[in-house]
C-alpha cells in the first residue's frame, strides 16, 4: 500500500485538502461560517495555481448551486460547500441538481438554520434536505471528511449511480477542530477519482453523452407535464437503490487504496448489548467513548454510527442492530409537529412491519451547538435502561439538556 | 468579425425549429431565430431561464432546440451560464476534458424581463461583475407574461397588467421602466445593444459584433407579446417598429473603447436623432395595444397621456446626450 | 394511462427525446399565405418575421411556406413590402 503522510487539519482543511487533490474543474462557492476556512482555503491552492480548477467566486449560495448545475451539465466535476442558510438559499437548486442526475459533490458544514441566528453545530441544514435526491454521508471526524471527499466524487459519477454527493461534516465541532489525518498522495487521488465518465443516452438527435455537447446536443431541463413527472422521479427512486447497492463497491476500493474500511453503519459492541444508541456525526465518537465507561461499569451498552443517511441503509442497519431490546435515537434536530424527529421517524418506518423489533425512543440533543456532553449520553442510556425494565415506551421524544421540562 | 447578410443568413439552418408552442405572432421565436443564426458559426451553449420561450419549445417530450441547451429555474440563467464558461475555461486550461476542444464558444443566456429585472438581477450582477466570457439577452416582454401578465421591473409605466391593473383608481403601473440598459453599462461590460425585430439586418450585425468580443455582454431585445399587451397577432414587427420610432424602445450600442463606455444610436433612432420631426408621437404607439386602452378609453387620459410623452421625451434626451 | 414509455424506457435525467418537428401546428391557424411570386422581390422579410420559421428560402431566394406548421398569424403578409402575401381561409 502506498505511503501515507500524517497531517494535521481540522474538518474543513481536510475538505480542502482534498479536493484539491482531486482537482476539479469549477469550485463555485460563497462564503457562510462555518465553511469558510474550505473556501478560503481552496482560494490560497488557486492563487498558487495548485489546482487548475476555476473558481467562481459566486454572489449568492443559490449561484453557487446553479453555477455548478450549469458546470455538471458542461461536462465538468463542480464542487460547493456551504452551511445552513446557504443551503436553505439554494434549496431549489438542490432538488433540480438530483434531477438532472448531476455527480455534484458538496461538503455541508452542519449547522443550526436561522431563526434565529445561530452559528453552530447540528443536523437541521442537511436533514432539512434529506428529500432533495441526493446521497448524504455523515462524517465522525476528519479522517473521515478527507476519505469521503475524495471517495464522494467516485460514489457520485458511478454510472449506473449518477447522483449529488453531500458530504457532511459537523461545525466547529469537526469544522474547526485539528485532528490527525493520513493523506493520500496527489497520484494516488487522481488515479483513484480518475476521469469523470458519462452515461449515454438518446436525445431528439441521437445517442451521446449525458452532458452539453455542441457534437449531440441534449436539452436538459424540459418542461414536464401530469403525463411525465411522475416517472422521472421514479428514475431518481431507482438511482437511490442503485446508489444502495454499489457505493459499498467504492468503499471497497477505497479500502484497498487507503487501508481504511467504511461501512454504511458502523456497529460498536452490538452482540450482546442490552441498551443501545444509533446517530449520526461527530457525538458518536463522545458515545462510543461513554459506551466504555459504561461497559466498564458493567451496563452491557452498545452504539451504533449511521455513516449513510441517503440512501437510507434499512438492512444495514438492522443487521447492525441486531436483537437489541432496546434502541435510542440520538439526533440534533427537530421537525415541528412532527410526531418524532427524522431518523426516528425513518427508523420506526423500517422496523414497523418486522414481528422482532427493539423498542425505540428518541433523544433529542445539541441543537444549535449546545455540547452533546458525557452526562447527556449517559442520561440517555438511563431512560434506555428504564424502558428495558418497564418494557414500555412512556414518552416518544425526550429533550436532553434544555433547561425547563 | 464576419458580416451576416440577410440573404446568407436565409440559408442557414435554424437550431430554433418549428414545432414549437408559442402563440401566434409572438417575437420570441423571431428574435431568437435571429440570434441564433447570428451564432451559429461557433459551438454554441444555451441557457434559458424559466418563461415562455423556455416552456413553450421544450414540453416533453418534444424540443425545438438543436443546440446544447440548459434550463433549471427562473432566476438563475446567468449562473449557469457563468457555470457552463467557467467549465470551458478550466478544460481550455487544463487541456482536457469535454470542453478542452474548443477555441471559442458562444454561451448565450435567454431570459426574460421577469428572469432579468428581478429575480434575476442578482445573478445577472454577478455574473456582469465576475467577467464571464458570456452573453445574456434579456427578452423583454414587459411582463410576467408566462405566468398570466403579472407586472414586473420592466413594464412600462401606465401598462395594465394582472397585478397593476388599470382600475377606477389607480391607471396601470405606477412606476417607469427600470432602466436596465443603464444598469448593465455601470457594471462596466464591454458591450450591450438594444434588438428590435423590425430591423433584422441590425439585429444580425449586432449579434455578430457581439459574439466577436471576449467578456460579458448584454442584448436587450423588444418582444412585442400580442396575449400580453393586446394587439392582433399579426402587428408584431409593425408594433415593435413604431416602438422605436417613437423612440420608447430607442435603438443603439454601448461599446467599451478605452476603458469608457461610448454610447452610438443605431440606424433608424440615428435618423431620428439627425431630425426629430420624425420622431412619432408616442400615441401612436400606444393606441395600438389593449394594455394601454385605458388611456383613450372611455375618454382620453391627457394628464396620463401626457406623462407618457414627458418621460419617453426625457428618457430619449438623456440617451442623446449619452450619444454626444 | 397513457400508451407513453415507462419509466425504464425514458431517457435519465430527463432529456427530451423527441424533435418538435414532429409537432405539427398547423392545425392552429385558420388562414395561410399565399405567395404571388410575380409580385415577390425575394427580400425575405418573411423569412425572418416568421415567428415559427416555416417560410423556407430556396437557392433562389424563393420564399416557400410549410403549412405543416403555420399558425396564420399574418405577419408575414402584413410586412411584406410589396404586398405579394394574402392571408387565405384553408
Amino acid at each position: 500500500m502506498v505511503e501515507q503522510k500524517l497531517m494535521g487539519l481540522n474538518g474543513d482543511e481536510a475538505v480542502a485538502y482534498a479536493t484539491k487533490q482531486v482537482n476539479p474543474d469549477i469550485v463555485a462557492a460563497y462564503p457562510i461560517t462555518p465553511q469558510t476556512i474550505i473556501v478560503e482555503r481552496f482560494s490560497e491552492y488557486v492563487a498558487d495555481r495548485e489546482v487548475d480548477t476555476e473558481f467562481v467566486a459566486v454572489e449568492s449560495e443559490h449561484s453557487a448551486m446553479s453555477s455548478c448545475v450549469g458546470a455538471s451539465a458542461a461536462g465538468a466535476r463542480a464542487f460547493t460547500a456551504t452551511a445552513a442558510n446557504g443551503l436553505a438559499l439554494m434549496w431549489e437548486i438542490v432538488y433540480i441538481a438530483s434531477s438532472l442526475r448531476l455527480p455534484i459533490v458538496m461538503a455541508v458544514v452542519n449547522r443550526a438554520l436561522s431563526g434565529p441566528i445561530n452559528i453552530h453545530n447540528d443536523h437541521s441544514d442537511t436533514m432539512g434536505a434529506r428529500d432533495s435526491g441526493w446521497i448524504q454521508i455523515y462524517c465522525e471526524n476528519a479522517q473521515e471528511v478527507y476519505d469521503a471527499s475524495i471517495a464522494a466524487w467516485r460514489i457520485a459519477e458511478h454510472l449506473k449511480v449518477q447522483l449529488p454527493v453531500m458530504v457532511c461534516l459537523d461545525g466547529f465541532t469537526l469544522s474547526h477542530t485539528m485532528e490527525n489525518v493520513m493523506t493520500l498522495p496527489d497520484e494516488t487521488v487522481q488515479r483513484f477519482v480518475g476521469d469523470r465518465p458519462f452515461i449515454e443516452v438518446e436525445g431528439h438527435m441521437g445517442k451521446g453523452e449525458l452532458r452539453l455537447n455542441p457534437e449531440m446536443p441534449l436539452t436538459m431541463g424540459p418542461l414536464d407535464l401530469q403525463d411525465f413527472y411522475y416517472e422521472h422521479k421514479i428514475h431518481q427512486v431507482d438511482a437511490m437503490e442503485q446508489a444502495l447497492k454499489y457505493m459499498k463497491d467504492v468503499d471497497e476500493e477505497w479500502t484497498k487504496v487507503s487501508g481504511r474500511s467504511y461501512q454504511y453503519v458502523e456497529p460498536y459492541l452490538m452482540e450482546d448489548a442490552e441498551v443501545a444508541l444509533i446517530g449520526m456525526g461527530s457525538m458518536m465518537g463522545t458515545v462510543r467513548h461513554m459506551v466504555g465507561d459504561l461497559r466498564a461499569e458493567g451496563v452491557k451498552a452498545g452504539m451504533v454510527k449511521l455513516r449513510l443517511f441517503r440512501p437510507f441503509p434499512v438492512d444495514a442497519i438492522k443487521k447492525a442492530v441486531g436483537d437489541v431490546p432496546v434502541l435510542g435515537v440520538m439526533e440534533k434536530c427537530i421537525s415541528f409537529g412532527a410526531p418524532a424527529s427524522p431518523l426516528m421517524e425513518e427508523l420506526m418506518t423500517a422496523y414497523y412491519h418486522d414481528k422482532e423489533k427493539p423498542m425505540i425512543a428518541n433523544y433529542v440533543v445539541g441543537l444549535g451547538g449546545r455540547d452533546v456532553s458525557p452526562d447527556m449520553i449517559r442520561e440517555a442510556y438511563k431512560s434506555l435502561a428504564k424502558i428495558k425494565k418497564t418494557g414500555k415506551v412512556d414518552k416518544l421524544s425526550t429533550y436532553i439538556g434544555v433547561r425547563g421540562d | 468579425m464576419s458580416k451576416l447578410t440577410l440573404k446568407e443568413a436565409a440559408h442557414i439552418e435554424d437550431t430554433l425549429t418549428s414545432g414549437h408552442r408559442l402563440c401566434a405572432g409572438c417575437a420570441h421565436p423571431i428574435v431568437a431565430r435571429m440570434i441564433m443564426k447570428a451564432a451559429s458559426d461557433k459551438p454554441t451553449f444555451v441557457t434559458n431561464a424559466t418563461g415562455c420561450l423556455e416552456v413553450a419549445t421544450t414540453i416533453f417530450p418534444f424540443t425545438s432546440w438543436k443546440v446544447p441547451w440548459l434550463h433549471n429555474a427562473f432566476e438563475n440563467a446567468a449562473a449557469n451560464a457563468s457555470g457552463i464558461e467557467a467549465t470551458w475555461r478550466a478544460h481550455r486550461r487544463k487541456g482536457k476534458g469535454p470542453l478542452a476542444k474548443y477555441e471559442d464558444i458562444n454561451v448565450i443566456a435567454f431570459a426574460g424581463d421577469g428572469g432579468t429585472y428581478d429575480i434575476g438581477i442578482q445573478a445577472l450582477s454577478g455574473a456582469l461583475e465576475r467577467g464571464h466570457h458570456f452573453t445574456y439577452v434579456l427578452m423583454d416582454n414587459e411582463a410576467y407574461m408566462n405566468t398570466g401578465i403579472q407586472r414586473s421591473g420592466g413594464t412600462p409605466f401606465a401598462a395594465s397588467t394582472t397585478t397593476s391593473p388599470a382600475g377606477r383608481v389607480i391607471h396601470g403601473k405606477t412606476q417607469w421602466k427600470k432602466p436596465i440598459m443603464d444598469i448593465v453599462v455601470a457594471h462596466d461590460i464591454p458591450y450591450a445593444a438594444t434588438l428590435n425585430p423590425a430591423w433584422p439586418q441590425d439585429v444580425l450585425d449586432k449579434c455578430r459584433k457581439n459574439f466577436s468580443i471576449e467578456g460579458p455582454k448584454f442584448l436587450h431585445a423588444l418582444i412585442a407579446c400580442t396575449r400580453g399587451w393586446r394587439y392582433p397577432t399579426s402587428d408584431t414587427i409593425a408594433i415593435s417598429r413604431l416602438a422605436t420610432q417613437t423612440c420608447v424602445f430607442p435603438l443603439y450600442e454601448v461599446e467599451r473603447v478605452d476603458g469608457r463606455p461610448v454610447w452610438k444610436l443605431s440606424g433608424p433612432s440615428a435618423a431620428i436623432a439627425r431630425r426629430p420631426e420624425s420622431k412619432k408621437p408616442v400615441e401612436e404607439y400606444l393606441k395600438t395595444q389593449g394594455r394601454f386602452r385605458h388611456l383613450f378609453r372611455p375618454k382620453p387620459d391627457e394628464e396620463l397621456l401626457k406623462a407618457i410623452q414627458d418621460g419617453v421625451d426625457h428618457r430619449w434626451e438623456m440617451l442623446l446626450e449619452k450619444c454626444g | 394511462m397513457s400508451k407513453e414509455r415507462t419509466w425504464q424506457e425514458l431517457p435519465k435525467g430527463a432529456v427530451s427525446y423527441r424533435s418538435s418537428m414532429e409537432y405539427k401546428t398547423g392545425d392552429w391557424g385558420v388562414d395561410a399565405p399565399k405567395i404571388d411570386h410575380d409580385k415577390c422581390v425575394k427580400c425575405n422579410m418573411c423569412h425572418f418575421y416568421c415567428p415559427e420559421g416555416c417560410i423556407h428560402v430556396e437557392e433562389d431566394g424563393t420564399p416557400v411556406p410549410d403549412l405543416e406548421y403555420c399558425k396564420g398569424c399574418g405577419i408575414c403578409a402584413k410586412e411584406c413590402p410589396v404586398k405579394a402575401i394574402e392571408m387565405v381561409r384553408k
